[in-house]
């Protein structure tokens, strides 16, 4: 007997929550309890009065299993709303990171032209070191990365996905 | 706030317990609230983290406690009750141990979506996460298996999370909602003041108008349909059986149920399919199979439903009526799916189906196919002159209690699975099973908080000899309240269901499937206060029954059936619904074990 795999598909979702101790337990558990992916997940308060949080999953699976993912997610009590930013269409995606590359002379040199071009700052310098902090889509974070491994990278911290609605209008 | 820990270290005397005539310690907060939700009887075990609760319990008579042996008998007791009555079941248990123990009945409430509210004792906060004597995670052990829960770290907190706690334990899909109690916060005080009821908990109850009419046409349209009915029409209380009963005399549509839902459409009705599903008629799996139109009214097409989910109702439009979206397209995809209350969204068809005129399609056609699966007389079993079968000891016990309009409670396996067959419901609130979770030892427990919630009712807990032994220790719960239940044992010596799969799937290899040393269920009963009857003839099966019902007090049955009786009929998991097997089938060599091999077991 073999397992079957589905073909997948990726959504970013996006949930208000009330901001009480144990409810990223709940959310994140509530993904291994039942299988489903989480490929990264944001949260912070948002709200002025400290009660409410948003919570940017990125997810995979079939398109059954996303509905699935919704519904469950909505029947916690915590859970205000869930949107689907990949179903309600176009919407962006920004995630930070920060990357530590070490080198002298060329490699050194090369590193800071390239942060240049795609509009790394530098938050912190030795003689021998730079961190940059990019933000962006994340395929530009990646690609960023890809290009520091060769110049001397030690060490990358990326936040995941925060994602928006484009328009006037929230989701 | 005062200070907590001091309070907790010395003991408050009674007299010092208000501090100010606005202040109430937790404990007696937490009283108050319980008392305001109408609660009569909580089921607990006292420890440390509650010793608080417990004194505000002893100088307080509004609510009864009952004392079980374990607490997993305090929750399953809860869920009897709650099941019987409506009403929601209230469990009262400490930390650590306490509250690990009760975590079977809290899942298995979760699953059925049973009402309950557990209150747990807590080791003090400024201990917590220090695995401090009896401390265990209570929150986050039982966060996947609750529908909400809750730490309280305050007791200004506690009259808002109680109120909440109730209103989602008992609205929307109903389910267990733990509260977790510090010690110091049942000790320390707070200020008196009413709360708000809490808005963010709003279910949605009322069906889309479209979606109803949507349904009505397409019920009006159908040549073959069914209403596939579930647990979430008896939670939708007593008028949403009695609205089933209607839209069925409407559309003339027979109608199979669930094991959670029987009882909301009478039994030996024409309409009545009997259950449907792994071990349900083959009347109800092919009426599913061949119907053009499935209306599933509170019910989740649960895998012992369903069967292989490629071959389930094939040809028919499905309608699928829940309270919960997430049950909606979990595992069958359907046509017109309307999220509300069974009650309300049946309510609103019927009115719809009324002012419209609709008339159902002439359904004689399909009555006589349904004719036609009915006489194969699926529930059939081989006669036996002799032993008693299980089956037909079920059959006696249905008719000899039929008239007292008994409560009937089950443990997991074949006897729960013969009593869904064999035993007749004509109302709701009457059958009171593990269904989801499949929990042995939920029966005697269910049984003792049914009896509680329903006093002059016959409560009969239909058992298997290896799943009462379970929660055997709750002989005494019953003895101490002087309740009258009923233990009826369906002793084959095997668990049976166990023995019956080993037999279909393992070639009869009984890995540990007998039920070795058995204790002596009489001399077990009269050691608890309790009569014991034993019935070995079949000549004595009648009698045995009666005396049991004429007793005035518990009773255990040690009713001596034949063995290796297989239920039938049924399909197998993974198997088509239709892939049924049926007394008359099989091959009887396939059924024998020589003296021999039982005795090595």
């Amino acid at each position: 007997m073999h397992i079957e795999h589905r073909a997948q598909e990726r959504h970013v979702l996006a949930i208000t929550v009330d901001n009480e101790s144990g409810i990223l337990a709940k959310i994140a558990g509530l993904f291994t309890a039942r299988g489903y992916n989480i490929d990264s997940l944001t949260v912070a308060d948002i709200s002025e009065n400290h009660t409410v949080s948003r919570i940017t999953i990125v997810t995979h699976g079939p398109p059954a299993v996303i509905d699935q993912i919704h519904a469950q997610l909505e029947r916690l009590v915590p859970v205000h709303k869930v949107s689907d930013l990949t179903e309600l269409g176009p919407h962006v995606e920004r995630e930070l990171a920060l990357v530590k590359v070490a080198g002298r002379g060329d490699m050194r040199v090369e590193a800071l032209r390239l942060a240049d071009v795609y509009r790394a700052k530098v938050v912190d310098s030795t003689t021998e070191s730079f961190i940059f902090e990019i933000t962006g889509a994340p395929e530009k974070i990646d690609a960023f990365v890809a290009l520091m491994r060769e110049l001397g990278l030690v060490e990358v911290g990326r936040t995941g996905i925060v994602g928006m609605m484009r328009g006037a209008n929230g989701a | 706030m005062h200070d907590t820990r001091a309070h907790f270290l010395a003991p408050v005397p009674a007299n010092k317990r208000r501090i100010a005539v606005t202040e109430r310690s937790g404990a007696d907060i937490l009283m108050d609230c319980l008392v305001e939700q109408g609660v009569e009887v909580i089921f607990g075990y006292p420890g440390g983290a509650v010793l608080p609760i417990y004194d505000a319990l002893f100088s307080d008579n509004r609510i009864r406690h009952i004392l079980v042996r374990h607490e997993a008998g305090a929750a399953h007791a809860a869920e009897g009750y709650a099941r019987s009555t409506g009403k929601p079941g209230v469990v009262l248990v400490t930390s650590g141990p306490g509250a690990t123990n009760a975590v079977t009945g809290i899942a298995d409430a979760f699953m059925d979506s049973i009402p309950m509210v557990v209150l747990t004792g807590q080791v003090a906060t400024a201990m917590i996460g220090t695995d401090a004597f009896q401390e265990a995670d209570t929150v986050g052990i039982t966060r996947h298996c609750t529908k909400h829960n809750y730490l309280v770290k305050d007791p200004a907190d506690l009259a808002a999370t109680i109120n909440e706690a109730f209103q989602i334990a008992t609205t929307g899909r109903p389910g267990p909602v733990v509260i977790d109690i510090p010690k110091d916060v049942q000790v320390a005080s707070a200020p008196v003041s009413q709360v708000a009821k809490s808005t963010r908990y709003s279910p949605h109850t009322i069906g889309a108008d479209a979606a109803i009419a949507e349904a009505v046409a397409m019920i009006a349209a159908a040549k073959e349909p069914v209403l596939y009915t579930g647990g979430g029409v008896i939670n939708s209380g007593p008028e949403a059986s009695a609205l089933l009963r209607e839209l069925q005399e409407l559309t003339g549509a027979p109608v199979t149920s669930t094991l959670m839902g029987l009882g909301a459409f009478p039994a030996l009705n024409k309409a009545w399919l009997g259950m449907l599903g792994m071990h349900g008629t083959y009347e109800a799996n092919m009426a599913m199979n061949r119907a053009d139109l499935v209306v599933a009214i509170g019910s989740r097409f649960d895998d012992r439903v369903t069967g292989r989910i490629e071959d389930f109702a094939p040809n028919a439009k499905k309608i699928h009526i829940d309270i919960d979206r997430s049950s909606i397209n979990k595992t069958v995809q359907v046509d017109l799916p309307i999220l509300g209350d069974c009650a309300m969204v049946l309510r609103q068809m019927i009115d719809l189906w009324k002012a419209s005129g609709a008339k159902p399609q002439n359904l004689g056609e399909w009555y006589a196919r349904i004719d036609g699966w009915r006489a194969r007389n699926s529930l059939a079993y081989p006669p036996s002159a002799e032993e008693i079968m299980p089956q037909l000891a079920v059959e006696r016990l249905f008719e000899l209690t039929k008239h007292h309009d008994p409560i009937i409670t089950t443990e997991v396996g074949q006897h729960q699975m013969w009593a869904a067959q064999h035993f007749h419901f004509f109302s709701p609130n009457k059958w009171l099973t593990s269904g989801g979770l499949g929990t042995m030892g939920y029966g005697l427990p269910a049984a003792i908080g049914a009896q509680l919630g329903n006093p002059d009712a016959l409560v009969i807990d239909i058992a298997g000899e290896a799943s009462i032994q379970m929660n055997i220790q709750e002989l005494g719960t019953a003895s101490q309240y002087r309740l009258p239940v009923k233990v009826f044992i369906l002793n084959n010596e095997y668990m049976g269901m166990v023995r019956q799969w080993q037999e279909l799937t393992y070639e009869s290899r009984y890995s540990n499937s007998y039920s070795d040393s058995l204790p002596d269920f009489v001399k077990l009963a009269e050691a608890y206060g309790w009569k014991g009857i034993r019935i070995e003839d079949l000549d004595d099966l009648d009698a045995g029954i009666q005396a049991m019902i004429d007793y005035d007090g518990p009773v255990i049955v040690d009713c001596r059936v034949a063995k290796l009786a297989n239920c039938l009929p049924m399909f197998r998991s993974g198997a088509a619904h239709t892939e049924m097997m049926l007394y008359g089938d099989e091959a009887p060599e396939a059924r024998t074990v020589s003296v021999e091999q039982k005795a090595s077991v």
